[in-house]
């Protein structure tokens, strides 16, 4: 209508939409250290609690004496098992169908477990009265290896004596949880037993821990007199929490608001409940004031989800000329006291049935059993989506080591077994549905970038120079191509709880054209309020600048399943596009009206409505949200809000292809990465910048895990690694300059071709660091080395292989 | 990690710090950059009910060079070792080791004194300063006296400090020739895994005279005679190294722990070592 009118492209760039790498809006609190987490809450009259945790893996508890420790002036409760079970909370329900103890009942399983809760008025006087309570224990004989465990006497669960049906089925054992069988048995054993080749190996995917910067905590706050629990946690879940604190109280539903504030990373850490949680919110109770709990890091470390801990034994099958024809896998599955993996309920193994990888196997076979041992429970999905990470280590080592025993490179094995492109959608021997992909195009490229060929050029002619004695350093390189399953629905096969696996998204548009969307997810790093609100401004043309995102608020937010498996962007992203969808399918009648002419004479056109062949008529969005609350439109309700709580059809599968070049000296068993290349393809590509923030973040947590991080015991269960000295974190200086690159293939069914990103680079990245170390040795006759990669395993491996004499 | 109740005292004289020593006894204890003694106090392993802090004592944090001697004042920091030229210059050795302990936030706060002094086989300035032959200064009750740091230290924390004394300053001579400070470890801020401090000097292509010390391999640090010995009138060469690896194996006594088994520490205590030695020698070379 007038010549100032900005032309396409700049209107465009103003949305700051999908595809622009805008600066995390976040980021301007987080950087001057004005966050709000859970410990900056402060309440009027708060108290502090802090635990009496067992120094035993296993004992009996014979008697706890509170005496001394209540005498002490500020301390106002010492709650054990026995205080809180006339409330029945001494044990609470687990996220896997079994119970945990809150506070130790009768016996400890494992060393940090909790035992006593001290309510006191300050955080000092709570410590110090924890070293005054007196607990008198029994030792009992420690299990700390699932295969002793099920051959052992020693009954770990007495609470559970007698039951041979668990949540998942028959137990085999005393010790036994489930047994999880997925696949064809006689069918894979058929062509195992008739295969030209087959490859076996077992590998230990250790135990190791998510360790958030920020540890877990809770702040309980009951209002005696309008009976209102507020609780503020550490929680990837929030709506979750409230149904499930809910259920366990007795306090109905719309009396409890919880809420996540600002979260320091989660990774997992943060979706199951934890006794600390529980315990505050029934010493608000009692005391009728808040009660604040915040665990210190060894206690976070030792007693809060581990994850992995996976024995898994493999056998793959191949023709001569290497294409693969079937795959056998058994897990034996550690999960410590008490069953509390975090996976969708029908699923007690998480999504390890993803374990066929990115091939085309005709056939497969998959048993895990769960073994109670006295470690801690937990079994969480560490930045990746449940189990994925050990199902995609699996794979791509059976891979390498098929390669060895064919005598080909593992890279044209990989090439000849891809699913192909127009296989997809596809459907894995052990029943997902994968949306899509193009794998060969994204090797090809990886390869090709890398210069794959002279890298094996160059590896070659290190060994013969080192056997030569001219050189002690070795060079390795670790290849893997992974499939991530993520974005958890749909709600007719995951359900947590009983809570469907959707999400959700709320949209109110302002009268003056800016927006407050809220989901049911919660961020705890990943820039949630950056992305969605670029999403947003794509669908509804109002800039992403004029767009408030909230979570973690029960109380406003939508019902959703929370944050986890990378099922924000897949699940409540696409619930963000279909309610702005509805949005500006309103503001198209609203449009049509002001201009005069039929709803179907108006297209969307990046930030307004123009009429179809007369785009110098017009109505922006802006126009159009001020008319929506200003004009009587006939046939039209005021306002212009809209909600959508979406139920995807399928997972997505982010899939990419990782290159790492290692240099490792034999005699100190130090690894240098020369290069790390990672491929990834999330589908439609929101925020770049935030994509490769990701990538760095998953990719150096993988580095971590390959090369020195576990949670270790030694045969008494005690932690031997729960500080940051020994639990490696690693730092920028162990960190090397990583290369990123993409392709897209947008999934189908997704609104937007979203598929998820922020835990494929931990997925793809541990087999590939691993795999660098493993091929640096495998010239000298290395088949498989167990992780972690750290220097004496290392050197143990060179001086196994003769490599020091 | 919250650490039990403690007074604090930040008195302004040693005759006040000497006082509060003598009047505490076991219950007090001296802090200098506190990044040892405060994190084993919240953990609770240390219980200080009186916590001295040193940082209002004038004086204790010069680096004097008076000819060929160099005095460091027990208060001066690793970034302080890491960001002065003239000992940069006059003993090398000492920012070469103090950029390889823990991470710069660390090393504004951590002293030369407090590593020296507390007796941490982990600690990285022991063995340097058994490697410098450097004389310790404590201040007590009946005044000063000297330690050779090659006799301080009785085993892990333990030294021959008496409670009611005060590591005040450590000096030696401006060391001559090549040195190396090598140190393996997991991460950045970690103990060594095995760390070696070596100075060597050249006499007519010959090494004249070799010092050897060795860091976290045994519950003290390790002035290696022998090691340094195998090295002297010959020409540093391979045969020398291995024989002063050697010796230096017989005096350690490593143990297992998160780092590895005492075999790995022991042989990459033998790959430090050569790489030290040969890394010194070569600065001999061109210095010569």
């Amino acid at each position: 209508m007038n010549d100032m009118t900005p032309d396409r492209e700049e209107r465009s760039a103003n949305l700051k939409g999908m595809g622009c790498s805008r600066k995390r809006v976040e980021d301007s609190r987080f950087t001057q250290g004005k966050g709000n987490y859970v410990d900056d809450i402060k309440l009027p009259g708060m108290l502090h609690g802090d635990f009496v945790r067992s120094p035993y893996a296993h004992a009996r508890v014979v008697s706890i004496n509170k005496e001394a420790a209540l005498a002490l002036p500020g301390v106002v409760a010492v709650l054990t098992a026995d205080d809180l079970r006339p409330l029945n909370l001494h044990w609470m329900p687990t996220l896997a169908g079994d119970k945990q103890m809150v506070l130790a009942d009768g016996k400890v399983l494992f060393q940090g477990q909790e035992v006593a809760f001290v309510v006191a008025s300050d955080r000092y006087v709570a410590a110090d009265a924890v070293e005054l309570v007196e607990v008198e224990y029994e030792e009992l004989p420690v299990i700390t290896d699932p295969f002793e465990s099920l051959k052992s006497d020693v009954v770990l669960r007495e609470d559970l004596e007698g039951q041979t049906e668990g949540a998942h089925g028959p137990r085999k054992h005393h010790n036994h949880i489930f047994t999880w069988e997925q696949g064809d048995e006689s069918g894979t054993n058929q062509v195992l037993d008739n295969a030209d080749v087959v490859a076996t190996e077992s590998m230990y995917y250790h135990r190791t821990h998510p360790c958030p910067l920020e540890t877990c905590g809770s702040v309980a706050s009951m209002d005696k007199v309008n009976g209102k629990l507020t609780l503020w946690g550490t929680f990837q879940a929030p709506h979750v929490v409230r149904t499930v604190a809910s259920l366990l109280s007795g306090i109905e539903e719309h009396n409890i608001r919880v809420v996540s504030p600002d979260i320091g990373g989660g990774f997992g850490n943060k979706v199951g409940v934890y006794p600390g949680y529980v315990c505050s919110i029934v010493a608000s109770i009692v005391t009728g004031v808040p009660v604040k709990w915040v665990e210190d890091r060894m206690e976070n470390l030792m007693s809060t989800a581990f994850a992995r801990d996976y024995h898994m034994t493999g056998k793959i099958s191949a023709t001569k000329e290497g294409k693969i024809t079937g795959l056998h896998c058994h897990v034996t599955a550690d999960h410590g006291g008490f069953d509390a993996c975090a996976d969708p309920t029908k699923f007690p193994a998480g999504f390890m049935n993803i374990c066929t990888g990115s091939y085309d196997i005709p056939v497969a076979y998959l048993a895990v059993d769960g073994v109670y041992t006295n470690k801690a429970p937990g079994g969480v999905s560490y930045r990746c989506s449940f189990r994925v990470t050990e199902a995609v280590y699996f794979i791509e080592r059976m891979i390498e080591v098929l390669a060895i025993e064919l005598g080909m490179d593992s890279a044209e094995l990989r090439r000849i077994n891809f699913i192909k492109k127009e296989q997809f959608p596809y459907t894995a021997a052990l029943g997902w549905e994968y949306d899509s992909g193009d794998y060969h195009t994204a090797w090809d490229k990886a390869l090709k970038a890398v210069d794959y060929d002279g890298l094996r050029k160059e590896q070659a002619e290190r060994v013969e120079a080192f056997k030569r004695g001219e050189t002690r350093t070795l060079m390795g390189i670790g290849l893997t191509f992974f499939t991530e399953i993520v974005g958890a629905g749909p709600v007719k096969n995951c359900d947590i709880l009983g809570m469907g696996m959707f999400d959700s998204c709320e949209i109110r548009i302002h009268p003056t054209g800016s927006a407050i969307a809220r989901l049911g997810t919660i961020s705890q790093g990943q820039g949630h309020a950056t992305t969605f609100a670029q999403i947003l401004a794509s669908e509804i043309g109002i800039s992403a600048d004029s767009i408030t995102i909230e979570e973690g608020d029960t109380d406003t937010a939508p019902y959703g399943l929370g944050t986890y498996g990378s099922r924000s962007t897949p699940v409540a992203g696409a619930a963000t596009a279909m309610a702005g969808r509805k949005i500006r399918a309103k503001a198209q009648m609203i449009a049509a009206y002001l201009l005069e002419v039929h709803d179907d004479d108006v297209e969307f056109d990046i930030d307004r409505f123009v009429v179809k062949g007369a785009p110098e008529k017009f109505k922006t969005m802006k126009e159009i949200a001020y008319a929506a609350y200003n004009q009587a439109i006939p046939g039209l309700e005021p306002g212009l809000e809209a909600v959508s709580y979406y139920d995807p059809p399928n997972m997505t599968y982010p899939f990419g292809a990782y290159v790492c070049v290692m240099d490792i000296d034999v005699d100190t068993g130090v690894p240098e990465i020369r290069r790390f290349y990672a491929l990834d393809d999330c589908g439609t590509r929101i925020n770049p910048m935030i994509i490769e923030g990701q990538i760095h973040g998953g990719l150096t947590e993988a580095l971590a895990v390959a090369l020195g991080q576990e949670i270790a015991y030694d045969d008494i269960g005690n932690v031997k690694t729960g500080t940051l000295m020994d639990f490696f974190l690693p730092t920028a200086w162990e960190v090397p300059n990583y290369e990123t690159d993409f392709t897209v293939t947008p999934s189908p069914h997704h609104p937007i071709g979203a598929k998820g990103v922020g835990e494929s680079p931990h997925v793809g990245g541990v087999p590939c660091f691993s795999n660098a170390v493993q091929d640096a040795f495998r010239p000298f006759g290395n088949r498989h080395t167990n992780m972690p990669h750290d220097h004496w395993r290392i050197w143990q491996t060179a001086n196994r292989l003769g490599l020091h004499d | 990690m919250i650490p039990a109740a403690f007074d604090y005292y930040r008195p302004k004289t040693m005759g006040d710090v000497i006082a509060l020593l003598q009047e505490h006894g076991d219950d007090a204890r001296v802090m200098a950059g506190g990044h040892s003694l405060i994190p084993m106090m919240k953990l609770r392993m240390a219980d200080v009910p009186h916590l001295i802090d040193l940082q209002a004592i004038d004086g204790l944090d010069a680096i004097t060079i008076d000819g060929g001697r160099i005095t460091l004042g027990a208060m001066v920091t690793q970034h302080d070792l890491i960001n002065n030229d003239g000992l940069s210059n006059a003993a090398p050795i000492l920012s070469e080791a103090a950029l390889q302990i823990a991470d710069p936030q660390v090393r504004y706060m951590g002293t030369v004194g407090g590593n020296v002094a507390n007796g941490d086989p982990g600690n990285d300035m022991p063995g340097l300063m058994q490697c410098l032959d450097a004389q310790i200064k404590v201040v007590g009750p009946d005044g000063e006296r000297m330690i050779a740091a090659r006799d301080y230290y009785e085993s892990a924390y333990m030294t021959l400090r008496a409670d009611d004394e005060v590591l005040v300053s450590i000096e030696f001579d401006a060391p001559a020739g090549g040195h190396a400070y090598e140190k393996q470890k997991r991460k950045i801020g970690d103990y060594a895994t095995a760390a070696a401090a070596v100075q060597i000097t050249s006499d007519a292509g010959k090494v004249g005279s070799a010092s050897i010390a060795m860091t976290n391999l045994s519950d003290v640090p390790v002035w290696s005679e022998a090691a340094g010995a195998a090295l002297v009138g010959t020409a540093c060469d391979d045969t020398a190294i291995k024989a002063a690896v050697a010796a230096m194996l017989g005096d350690i006594d490593p143990s297992e722990d998160n780092r590895g088994p005492v075999a790995f520490k022991r042989h990459v205590a033998g790959i430090t070592l050569s790489r030290a030695i040969t890394r010194a020698w070569s600065r001999t070379t061109a210095r010569a």
